[in-house]
């Protein structure tokens, strides 16, 4: 697979290490009341869906950036890469 | 009818007309007792023993395309009981002992060959390791050897001894450990399971469960409705996607797992042998070709084919340990896809449905415990508690802390 990085152009996928779910961006509030039942959904559940997946690239034998890769698990065709930084900053967090 | 060695000349001398299908092609009816959605090793085995063991009636196993024809056939054939935690090894010594015991019990020719696993180590805390494994094994009722380098030079002499990065040290010997031939077990329990009068419904695929005030009353498939008092889904690999049409979100993520088979060969390795400083893993099967495989390829996939990067990993850690490999061909690979739990260990339970069980999360240790699922499984659906080697397998284990991690790596499915 070539991860088209939004930077440095297109990669081998072999230079970057996979973390799983784009959802894990998304930590809950550990101050909520539902704090332990959400870490627990956020920890351990996933949608592993058959189709588009976003999911959480870090490259590691690279410029050490983390993206968010849309890919087909189905294909493995990948659609659409991002910096993570932007999607969460995007999503309201990191500040 | 049953099968024997008189069986075999009488049909030799009359021309082989005597043999029949060795299971009915089955239409489904309209409702069942239990219906076993998946017609792999597992969902085969526990309909087997459902009827066998445990007196189900009107038991059917629904199979999207042919049975045989997912991972019970996709995978490298290797049996083992040689689990370290105290939820795994009765679990799968309990498997071991009914592999033992397969081929009588079924009347069917699994080719059973009890031909040793060996695990290598390459530094004193691998040997520790290893003992302390061995040790937990033989509690269990399981068998281990330690053995040396001269013990394992003995047995393997073609090894790479000289390695100056990865020395071999010795190794831990699972003698009962071996091999199957993994579509007769499929066969084997459908055959055994039809006799019994189980439905296998191939060519049906489940597209969703009718459930009523949060009981399941049937399955909706490509064949039409089927009404169930109990549904189990056993359909590793898919079961997030099977489970997602009850509603249910699992622990699990679907990965790729390549394995690959090299020309044949004269009789060259006698048993199993396992790199431990790589992860490769190799055994020569009777037809003669090297069956070898790895590590995941790492990354979510449903596409049972792998890429290249870890084609080279398994080759070159391949190679390391026997270098005499370096001169054979590769004639096929394929890709798997592996229900990788979050814990790196299986379920077999009851769901948050009434009348809806589980059966999953197999990594890619789902073939040595096909007999034993099978039998938990079986043992689930019948008396509603779990089986007493099954115990930890429990969908709820996350929220409870009673986890089953095998690796120590924590909730990364990839790395189990």
């Amino acid at each position: 697979m070539i991860i088209n990085h939004p930077l440095l152009g297109p990669r081998d996928a072999a230079e970057f290490v996979y973390l799983g779910d784009a959802g894990l961006i998304d930590r809950p509030d550990w101050q909520a009341d539902d704090a332990a039942q959400a870490f627990h959904d956020y920890m351990y559940l996933r949608d592993n869906p058959a189709g588009l997946h976003r999911e959480l690239w870090f490259h590691e034998q690279g410029d050490r950036s983390w993206l968010v890769v849309t890919r087909n698990t189905v294909t493995h065709e990948i659609t659409n890469v991002e910096l993570a930084r932007d999607v969460a900053i995007a999503q309201g967090r990191g500040q | 009818m049953r099968y024997s060695g008189f069986r075999v000349i009488k049909e030799a001398l009359t021309g082989h007309k005597g043999w029949t299908p060795a299971w009915r092609d089955a239409s489904p009816q309209a409702d069942y007792d239990y219906v076993i959605i998946g017609g792999g090793g597992h969902g085969l085995a526990a309909a087997y023993y459902l009827a066998a063991q445990f007196g189900g009636k009107r038991i059917a196993v629904l199979e999207k395309g042919w049975i045989g024809g997912g991972n019970v056939g996709r995978n490298t054939t290797i049996i083992r009981s040689n689990y370290m935690l105290d939820g795994n090894e009765p679990f799968y010594e309990f498997s071991l002992k009914l592999w033992e015991g397969l081929e009588q019990e079924l009347n069917y020719n699994a080719m059973v060959s009890q031909r040793g696993i060996l695990n290598l180590v390459h530094s004193d805390a691998q040997r520790d390791g290893a003992r302390r494994r061995g040790n937990a094994m033989i509690l269990n009722g399981s068998d281990a050897e330690l053995l040396d380098t001269e013990g394992v030079r003995k047995l393997y002499p073609f090894l790479n001894f000289d390695n100056a990065r990865f020395p071999i040290k010795g190794g831990l010997l699972h003698r009962r450990g071996g091999t199957v031939r993994h579509d007769a077990v499929a066969w084997g329990y459908a055959r055994g399971a039809d006799q019994l009068g189980v439905d296998i419904i191939q060519n049906c695929e489940v597209t969703g469960f009718r459930i009523e005030n949060g009981k399941v009353k049937g399955v909706e498939t490509s064949r039409g409705y089927i009404g169930a008092k109990k549904v189990a889904s056993s359909v590793a690999g898919s079961s997030s996607r099977v489970m997602s049409l009850a509603g249910l979100r699992l622990p699990i993520e679907s990965h790729v797992l390549q394995a690959f088979v090299s020309e044949g060969l004269k009789p060259t390795i006698p048993g199993v042998i396992t790199f431990g400083a790589g992860h490769f893993y190799c055994s020569q099967s009777d037809k003669g070709g090297l069956v070898f495989g790895g590590d995941i390829d790492g990354y979510n996939s449903y596409a049972q084919r792998g890429n290249l990067p870890v084609v080279e990993d398994v080759v070159e850690s391949g190679v390391a340990l026997i270098p005499a490999l370096g001169r054979v061909r590769l004639l096929r690979g394929w890709g798997g896809i592996m229900d990788m739990s979050m814990d790196g260990t299986p379920f077999i339970d009851r769901t948050p449905i009434d009348g809806l069980y589980f059966n999953g999360g197999w990594c890619y240790g789902g073939f040595k415990a096909t007999p034993a699922a099978g039998w938990c499984l079986a043992h689930l659906l019948a008396t509603d508690t779990p089986h007493e080697t099954a115990t930890a397998y429990r969908l709820d284990r996350f929220r409870t802390g009673h986890i089953v991690d095998e690796k120590g790596q924590g909730a990364q499915p990839n790395l189990h």
